[in-house]
């Protein structure tokens, strides 16, 4: 039976709608609670910045493509070393850091919850292997689906019931969260070295076109009522013109009616997908016509993928486009496909300041978040490790803070840059509360996690806390950016369901996360004729056994299992 | 009875698809696996108890797991420069102990990759590592190339579900559609069954690999008549064909990663296949030896941040090959004591390298008798992973899959003991602070 009492919050929690109050908050069990008794653990706030603790709903922090970074990546692993204590293994990496590190470096940064964006079914188990080897925080992943047989065949056949029989039993042999998909029929058309263009190119030997895989699998969702929405890398990432089927591809499900309260579509990283002009002489930001979408429609939300000057270790499972990276800069490559399934790539790149085109995609993210005006439309992310390590989320609060700061950023920066973008022209900052959105709040409700506990602090919401060091009525954020950024870099506290985990940015306990998934159960004729058609595909096309394949239960020693059932619309 | 979707425990190609009989708590037969698989899961001469001797050349007494255990911890907690070595033929889960009670000594954990595969890995710092997994090959390649290995020994039945005779959603014609190339030194089982065999001279892979990249390159013209013992012409039919593939594969053992060269010819190797796609789709994969050393590479890495040969000395991982690799730090003589568990030191080292084990205090942890047994001092039997005992373990291609138990044993796991050992070396250390 713990209790924790924290006093003199000033609190920010926009899911119930607390904006700055001074407040005490209940811990009991591992829960927020009304009120305890007197003889709780007691931390006096005085003041200072508490808000739930953050979440990351779209992070590469686990599986066979960040392992493939480490291992092709030695030098990367050279840095951020931090010798192991009584407490702590050690850490290693920066860009693609060991699983120590991971945990530790988001809960010193007062975050309790990151989810894996990319999870291979045949490669499940190794990602879980790695989730559950990352301490403190909660976790969960996200299933690819976009260039899958078993997809791509129910969808030619118009087989909406299969294709959530599918998506179901996919979800549980790969103990996932939600439906990932990644350039949409271009994994199967790398699968020869091929892309697709367009959202109506068909895919080759599939007869399917992007446009039908994500419009099916979005109405599987709803059908499934999974807690996430579809969540979508778009075609022709990083191609100047791109952001023309960006607008088309959130148009798909325009008229999707989303089962629960939230999102139908989630677009991520749409930093690289706001290009316009036709080559790279002339590729300019898009940002502001994406945001005017955003600003005129409520059935999507979108993260940023900012960009971070700097090292970074794209991964992704969009082959076609790693495969032009390390063309294009000589840069180290690994591929992996995955049959029947999807393909990925690893290329590591440096965003030099000195390259406009880099300007320009730093530009981009943060124009996204700041000319689109509802808050929680677009979740702050780098797309770890993409644009950049999310240990430089702190950057990211500050620039999103302070237009001074902005300044101060963009005089470093190639000054063409801002002949391709408009960041230099944009006045607005954000506020806590905005922020508070946009690190957690926000993340939760796209990702469908409010019920779970998650993004706030409500009564009965999970006891994940942060208090920074940083009194909000004593600061002014738009020109004490130094001041905010040390402060979000290390927590004066974390507290994970209840517990310190971090005191003065320094790890105290390592507790093991749980692990959220999802299991649908699907009652229809779609399930048997799912089933012949899978066993068939094991049997002529995969190089394991279907009794082999599935996650097993060893893998996930703290599991969340939310339970939906698929219905008719 | 019949266990099925058995896993093999042998070889890289990690066949998921055996039926194995039991009776009895007895394996009495195994169905689908390939010689070397099924003689070991049927089972073999066992080491049946502890045993300990203070002098190497001296005869081994039994003893209990606990007096064993404990002398092999107070071993690894006085030394000052601990080596551990194997981690090939067991299971992750004892893997990640294994990287733990490294940091627990400050020693230098090292796998047998260090002796096989270790080059690739530093082709792969050089240059990655376009690859996929197996089925993807098994579904579309319709050239395939073995270079420097020869799966007719090592790897069985990999022809037959992977590469050359299987069966896929393109590959409709198996065998008959598909192109085989071996390259090697000498005319293996597998180059005779290869359509076309490229004879390179010993130690001369690398210069033959830059003469097809120049040739790809529309360079035919620098190509001299003869490289490495293969006549210009042959080559430019070789790079017409690599070309002209719709899908190819490149399959490289240690004919490549241990000759002259070393990792520099996987350097080139990853070159060549990156330049093909160019052309059209490329991959290429090393063919590993035991069922899960890819397991340690890839357990090593999520931990450390490094896939092989890390130093803990300095309380962080440190990584360095050429300094850091088992043998580096035998012949150097920096090594005072080694802790040798699932690979064989004995078999595998060089000599000079055996001289130095033969000076210090080892430990080893095995199933079995093996060479690394006649240096031991202390000898800690456990289960056979696979067959006694169930836990992850990578394919060569890093699919992870759960191997299964299909008898019941009295021995301990490798797990089992290695928590012990870390228990009683913290016990050690902590009094000692
Ligand atoms: S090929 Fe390898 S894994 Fe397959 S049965 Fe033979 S030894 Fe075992």
């Amino acid at each position: 039976m713990s209790e924790l009492l924290i006093k003199n919050a000033t609190v920010y929690d926009p899911i119930n709608g607390i904006n700055g109050d001074k407040m005490d908050i209940a811990v009991k069990d591992g829960k927020i609670v009304d009120s305890i008794g007197g003889g709780a653990q007691t931390i006096d706030a005085q003041g200072r910045l508490v808000y739930p603790g953050g979440v990351d709903a779209h992070t590469h922090i686990a599986g066979s493509k960040v392992n493939v970074g480490r291992i092709m990546r030695p030098e990367d692993s050279r840095s951020g070393i931090k010798p192991m204590t009584k407490i702590t293994r050690p850490y290693t990496g920066y860009t693609v850091p060991n699983v120590y590190a991971m945990g530790y470096r988001y809960a010193e940064m007062g975050y309790t919850t990151a989810f894996e964006a990319a999870i291979p079914i045949l490669k499940a188990r190794h990602t879980h292997e790695e989730l559950e080897e990352i301490p403190i925080i909660d976790k969960g992943g996200l299933t690819l689906f976009g260039s899958n047989w078993m997809v791509m065949d129910a969808i030619r056949e118009n087989d909406l019931e299969r294709l959530a029989a599918y998506v179901a039993w996919g979800l549980l042999a790969s103990r996932g969260w939600g439906i990932k998909i990644v350039n949409p029929g271009g994994g199967e058309a790398w699968g020869f070295g091929k892309n697709v263009s367009g959202l109506d190119d068909p895919v080759p030997n599939f007869e399917v076109t992007p446009r039908q895989i994500i419009r099916s699998l979005a109405e599987a969702n709803e059908r499934m009522n999974l807690p996430h929405s579809i969540h979508l890398h778009c075609n022709n990432l990083g191609h100047p013109g791109n952001y023309e089927t960006t607008l088309d591809s959130f148009d798909i499900c325009k008229d999707i009616k989303p089962k629960r309260d939230r999102q139908a579509l989630h677009v991520t990283h749409v930093m690289f997908n706001s290009f316009g002009g036709n080559n790279w002489g002339d590729v300019q930001s898009k940002a502001d016509v994406i945001a005017d979408y955003l600003n005129s429609h409520d059935h999507l939300t979108i993260d940023m993928g900012q960009m971070i000057f700097g090292s970074a270790t794209t991964m992704t499972a969009d082959g076609p486009v790693q495969y032009a990276n390390a063309r294009t800069f000589k840069a180290r490559w690994a591929n992996g496909d995955v049959e029947l399934e999807d393909v990925s790539g690893v290329t590591p790149l440096y965003y030099s300041p000195q390259v406009y085109f880099y300007g320009m995609m730093w530009g981009i993210g943060q124009e996204l978040a700041l000319l689109t005006k509802d808050p929680w439309k677009v979740l702050l992310t780098t797309d770890h490790p993409n644009g950049g390590p999310f240990v430089n989320y702190p950057e990211v609060i500050t620039l999103l803070m302070s237009k001074k700061k902005r300044e101060e950023a963009i005089s470093k920066i190639v000054p063409k840059a801002f002949e391709h973008c408009m960041i230099h022209t944009i006045d607005r900052e954000l506020d806590w509360y905005d922020i508070a959105i946009k690190t957690r709040a926000g993340h939760a409700k796209v990702l469908g996690l409010i019920e779970q506990g998650k993004g706030h602090l409500g009564v009965g919401a999970d006891a994940d806390i942060a208090i920074y060091d940083i009194k909000p009525d004593e600061t002014d954020a738009t020109t004490e950016y130094d001041r905010v950024k040390a402060a979000f870099r290390k927590a004066a506290y974390t507290i994970k369901g209840g517990q310190i985990v971090v005191k003065d940015g320094e790890i105290t306990a390592t507790p093991m996360g749980r692990t959220y998934w999802v299991k649908t159960t699907v009652n229809n004729g779609g399930y048997d004729r799912m089933m012949e058609d899978l066993k068939m595909k094991f049997r002529q096309y995969y190089s394991v056994n279907m009794g082999n394949y599935m996650v097993q239960d060893e893998y996930v020693q703290h599991p969340v299992v939310v339970e939906t059932e698929y219905a008719e619309v | 009875m019949l266990i099925k979707d058995v896993l093999c425990p042998f070889c890289g190609c990690l066949c998921d698809d055996l039926a194995v009989e039991v009776d009895n708590n007895k394996v009495v037969d195994v169905q689908h696996a390939c010689k070397i698989g099924s003689s070991k899961i049927m089972g073999h001469d066992r080491i049946k108890a502890p045993m300990m001797r203070d002098d190497k050349k001296g005869e081994f007494r039994e003893v209990s797991y606990d007096e064993a255990i404990n002398e092999a911890a107070k071993i690894l907690a006085n030394s000052k420069r601990p080596l551990l070595y194997g981690w090939a033929s067991g299971v992750c889960e004892m893997m990640k102990k294994g990287v733990l009670l490294n940091e627990e000594v400050g020693g230098i954990i090292d796998n047998t990759a260090s002796v096989c595969h270790g080059p690739s890995a530093l082709g792969v710092h050089e240059k990655g590592m376009p690859t996929g997994t197996l089925g993807q090959f098994a579904n579309r390649a319709d050239v395939v190339v073995f270079w420097g290995c020869n799966p007719v020994q090592a790897h069985p039945r990999h022809m037959s579900r992977y590469s050359v005779f299987a069966k896929g959603f393109f590959a409709t014609k198996a065998r008959r559609g598909r192109k085989v190339i071996a390259i090697d030194v000498r005319k293996t089982d597998t180059a005779e069954l290869a359509d076309e065999y490229i004879q390179v001279n010993p130690g001369m892979d690398y210069i033959v690999m830059s003469a097809l990249r120049a040739i790809i390159a529309e360079h035919a013209d620098v190509v001299p008549d003869n490289v490495g013992g293969v006549p210009k012409e042959k080559l430019v039919e070789i790079a017409e064909t690599l070309k002209n593939a719709k899908f190819g594969v490149i399959y490289f053992g240690m004919g490549l990663t241990q000759s002259r060269g070393k990792y520099k010819n996987i350097d080139n190797a990853v070159s060549l296949t990156t330049e093909l796609n160019a052309f059209t789709k490329y991959s290429i994969i090393p063919m590993r030896g035991h069922y899960n050393v890819t397991g340690f590479g890839n357990v090593c890495a999520w931990e450390t941040g490094f896939i092989n040969a890390v130093d803990m000395s300095r309380g962080y991982p440190y990584y360095n090959p050429g300094e850091t690799c088992s043998n580096d730090l035998l012949m150097r003589e920096e090594i005072d004591a080694a802790f040798i568990i699932a690979g064989d030191a004995g078999a595998h080292f060089p000599a000079q390298s055996i001289a130095r084990m033969g000076k210090v205090p080892v430990v080893q942890i095995d199933p079995f008798h093996n060479p690394t047994t006649e240096m031991a001092n202390i000898v800690i039997p456990t289960k056979v992973s696979g067959v006694e005992l169930e836990g992850t373990a990578y394919r060569m291609d890093g699919v992870s899959l759960r191997m299964r138990k299909l008898v019941d044993v009295d021995f301990p796991s490798d797990e089992e003991v290695l928590d012990k050992i870390i228990a009683k070396v913290c016990e050690i250390k902590g009094a000692s602070a």
